[in-house]
């Protein structure tokens, strides 16, 4: 086990040198004057120019500079916002609280509903049960999501004026954050209402947000099942006089679930991206409108940190979905 | 009275290209404390017909009897929560491939303590008592630590130790063991036979050995039932079937035998006889 | 057990290839829609009752020809400067499947080319390509795009290299993985005593038994391409005002979405129908070349 994960290590840190490789390279193949992109200064001096090439060490062979780059960031030092002056990883902890309550709601979600939806259908393998599940899982998996979002907002919010439109919670509650989780926070403030608030807010964007994962956790699950429920140990189950309930949902899920673990961690990459286009849709203010934002805004700082932060993130979660693997699986485990 | 009683079992799967019958008209009985052997080739339906009275088929197959008796009570008419109550515990069946047949995410000892927890109102320290009871009597050394074992970490031939201990957690009235010895090492096979007589002959049960291998028959059985294409077509005690075998079908599998190979290789049955040979002169 | 009817003269691959994907209904109807998108593309200026860019001062969001107010030769309405939103939709079905055909041809290509080379060669050059792939899937996919298309400029041609970059991993590490099964295959090493080289190794003794997990992914590709295209649209990062691409379409009717709703819905029934299409085309395809499913 412990060679095992010490092997996942041994290839996380090239892939993460690449990483910051990729994002400290992409600044310097911007068209255009870095120095102006970096500063965020327009109309200078040539004298002034070379002293912020000075100051910002880009007069310096590339392989130092980014050595440089790379000690900074060791040290948390992603550079400094263009537009909010402040340090980037100071603004990524600020909104990444947004996001990730956002991406663990969609994937608590589309765990809840695609397990049982696919267990279902491998179930009553060829009913028109199956066929429906499947049909609305294809439907899903093939869903332009940010049109689903608009859908969504055009139904429940402009059509029924159930929920509202954009942003965490309604302007009528303030309260300084605590966990960074609204959902927690509203309860921690005490006021009357305030939860709810924040719950009509998070309802639709998770909605979107789990549409694909929904997808393809319940695609996965099925066949995984159904490859599961034909082994010989599903048939010993049967034999000792356990009933359907045990057989499936102990003996045979618990086997099943190997590969859908798998399919949940790439799921993280996939609700990152989602984060991009409904959070834009939302108006939610996380790490994926912060990007867009960064982006439209030449706010290269901040792009150049996102991108690292979030490919960290992703690798972050990949080896623990490793690990987690190795626990449900006993034949990696020993 | 008989402990397994079976009369004209039918048992169709409805496939794509139409029904198929696997087993057709089977009737047989086994008494407590008897050793019945099924022999056939595969595919000669002797495992389906075991799994069916046992109810463990999928729902394509479609089964019926004019007799399906258990101890007395009807298994065809039984509801499927009163069938779960008495397989497992009052039937216990082993299968072919025993590490297959053991969940690999599971311990062994997990498995063993399941049945125990299902059928019996044991509580946790007793099962635990009695599962080291059961590794001891189907010889695995050093129960303890092994109950908390992954199959993977067993070899076939403990997996099969360990499938037998489950089936045997119960005291079942009746074992059927279907090739239980056909995946194992030729060594490894003559101590798990052994096993099983020497279970069998010490808790008084009734024991179905359903094979392919006339030498298993030979070392085990009181009686034996010769399958072909899910047709009975012979029954008798085993000395009879061995000196004096009526059917052609059941000469032809004694003299597949190693002992009586001539030449290189053995003909295939069905080069030497038709189906109207081996049909003319089965019981019904 | 079975009885296998041998018939005379063996059907032709393609033939059985047919009997097992029309065995699959949805794969069936996929194909057709598929064939009536591709249709309308080709013959978009004849199809299309009016230009794409063709706008009308006094029909501003005009609402569908079944509803009050609606004209029968606007039967999809019009957007907010007067332009027949079928029209358009029909115009941009042409870019939707340009863009997946550009994306899986360049995907394909540069995806086996350096697959081949790192399951055939392994070693160092494999570890190298492998750490790149594993670099570049480090990231989600639509912000590495996002960022690659700030980089070149926004653009549809842009948007289609940055999303040929992101789905290409998929086809070395598909491509890879086959490779790696078959080179030790019998087959291959019966090829290689007999004297064949490297490249028709790779490429006649090998590539083509790799074919069918690749013709899979290819179709997966292809409607991952028209996602990302139209998110990217979406965003504003991808085909420009006024090229009637279905994702650019929905980014310009956003601010209507309170007043005319057909402005926002039918782009995005466009995408979702023909990605539709070609997914339950994949799943056919992948029930039919899988030879182990095939079997049981």
């Amino acid at each position: 086990m412990l060679r095992f994960l010490l092997g996942r290590l041994a290839v996380l840190v090239p892939t993460f040198l690449g990483v910051s490789l990729i994002a400290f390279s992409f600044i310097r193949l911007l068209p255009g004057d870095p120095v102006m992109l970096m500063s965020g200064e327009r109309a200078m001096s040539p004298e002034r120019h070379a002293q912020v090439m000075h100051d910002l060490g880009l007069d310096r062979p590339f392989y130092i500079q980014y050595f440089d780059y790379l000690g900074s960031i060791l040290q948390g030092d992603l550079g400094t916002s263009i537009v909010t002056k402040r340090p980037v990883f100071d603004d990524f902890l600020s909104l990444f609280p947004a996001t990730l309550e956002l991406s663990l709601c969609a994937i608590i979600l589309a765990i809840c509903l695609g397990i049982p939806a696919g267990m279902l259908a491998a179930v009553k393998r060829g009913t028109w049960l199956d066929q429906s599940v499947m049909g609305v899982a294809l439907v899903g998996y093939s869903m332009p999501i940010f049109w689903w979002g608009l859908l969504l907002i055009i139904f429940f919010s402009g059509y029924l004026g159930w929920t509202p439109v954009s942003g965490r919670i309604s302007l009528m509650y303030f309260f300084p954050p605590v966990t960074g989780f609204m959902l927690i926070d509203s309860l921690l403030s005490g006021q009357e209402g305030a939860f709810r608030s924040a719950l009509t807010y998070l309802i639709l964007p998770t909605v979107v947000l789990a549409t694909i994962p929904l997808a393809v956790i319940a695609r996965q699950t099925r066949s995984a099942m159904l490859e599961v429920l034909g082994e010989d140990y599903v048939r010993t189950a049967r034999a000792k006089g356990l009933s359907p309930f045990r057989v499936i949902g102990v003996h045979a899920l618990r086997n099943a679930m190997i590969p859908v673990i798998t399919t949940i961690g790439l799921q993280v990459g996939v609700l990152l991206a989602g984060a991009i286009l409904t959070e834009t849709i939302f108006s939610w203010p996380g790490i994926g409108k912060w990007m867009v934002d960064a982006v439209f805004k030449r706010d290269y700082a901040v792009v150049q940190g996102g991108l690292l932060l979030i490919a960290a993130i992703i690798m972050l979660v990949n080896l623990l979905v490793d690990l987690t693997y190795g626990l449900v699986n006993p034949r990696i485990r020993h | 009275m008989s402990l397994l009683q079976i009369e004209n079992l039918v048992v169709e799967f409805q496939t794509a290209s139409g029904p198929f019958r696997a087993v057709d008209g089977v009737s047989l009985k086994v008494d407590p404390g008897e050793v019945l052997a099924i022999v056939g080739e595969s595919g000669s339906g002797k495992s389906v017909a075991m799994l069916a009275a046992m109810g463990l088929l999928p729902w394509t197959a479609k089964v019926t009897a004019d007799r399906l008796e258990f101890d007395g009570r009807d298994m065809l008419a039984m509801s499927d929560r009163d069938r779960r109550r008495v397989v497992g515990k009052e039937i216990a069946m082993i299968f072919q491939e025993p590490i297959a047949s053991l969940n690999p995410c599971f311990t062994v000892g997990f498995q063993i303590e399941e049945v125990l927890r299902i059928h019996t109102g044991l509580d946790r320290r007793a099962r635990r008592i009695r599962a080291l009871e059961l590794f001891e009597q189907v010889g695995i050394p050093a129960a303890e630590e092994r109950l908390g074992h992954y199959p993977h970490q067993m070899s076939g031939g403990q997996c099969q130790r360990v499938m037998i201990a489950c089936a045997l957690a119960c005291n079942p009235k009746l074992l059927i063991a279907d090739e239980p010895t056909t995946a194992l090492d030729v060594t490894i096979q003559k101590q798990i036979l052994d096993l099983l007589v020497e279970l069998q002959a010490e808790h008084g049960m009734g024991l179905i050995m359903i094979t392919h291998d006339m030498g298993v028959v030979a070392e085990t059985a009181d009686r034996v039932i010769v399958q072909y294409k899910g047709r009975k077509i012979e029954e008798a005690d085993v000395l009879t079937l061995f000196e004096n075998p009526k059917n052609a079908y059941t000469r032809a599998l004694l003299s597949a035998l190693p002992e009586n190979a001539v030449g290189g290789r053995l003909p295939t049955i069905s080069e030497l006889l038709s189906d109207e040979q081996i049909f003319a002169g089965a019981p019904r | 057990m079975s009885t296998v009817t041998t018939q005379t003269g063996h059907p032709s691959a393609l033939a059985e290839f047919w009997y097992y994907f029309s065995r699959n209904k949805g794969a069936v109807i996929g194909l057709a829609v598929f064939l009536l998108v591709l249709f309308v593309a080709v013959f978009a200026p004849l199809v299309a009752p009016h230009g794409p860019t063709e706008q009308l001062r006094d029909k501003l969001l005009l609402p569908p020809a079944w509803m009050e107010g609606g004209e029968a030769s606007y039967l999809l309405g019009t957007d907010a400067v007067g332009r027949d939103i079928l029209s358009r939709l029909i115009y941009g079905s042409r870019f939707s499947l340009f863009i997946g055909l550009v994306v899986v041809t360049l995907s394909v290509i540069s995806g086996v080319l350096i697959g081949l080379v790192a399951g055939y060669f392994r070693g160092r050059v494999d570890t190298f390509i492998m750490r790149i792939m594993d670099i570049i899937l480090a990231f989600p996919s639509l912000l590495l795009a996002l960022v690659l298309v700030a980089v070149l400029g926004p653009g549809l041609l842009n948007a289609m290299i940055a999303i040929s970059l992101v789905n290409q991993p998929h086809f070395v590490r598909l491509t890879r993985a086959a490779v790696m099964a078959e080179k030790s295959k019998d087959y291959v090493v019966g090829s290689r005593v007999a004297g064949a080289g490297t490249f028709r190794l790779m490429f006649l003794t090998i590539l083509p038994n790799c074919l069918a997990p690749l013709i899979v992914q290819a179709t997966l590709a292809f409607s991952a391409a028209i996602l990302d295209a139209a998110a990217l649209g979406f965003l504003g990062m991808g085909a420009q005002p006024p090229t009637p691409e279905w994702g650019t379409m929905l980014a310009e009717a956003r601010e209507f979405i309170q007043r005319a709703w057909w402005v926002v819905t039918f782009p995005g029934l466009a995408i979702l129908v023909t990605v539709l299409a070609i997914n339950l085309m994949g799943d056919g395809l992948r029930d039919a070349l899988d030879p182990k499913l095939k079997r049981s």
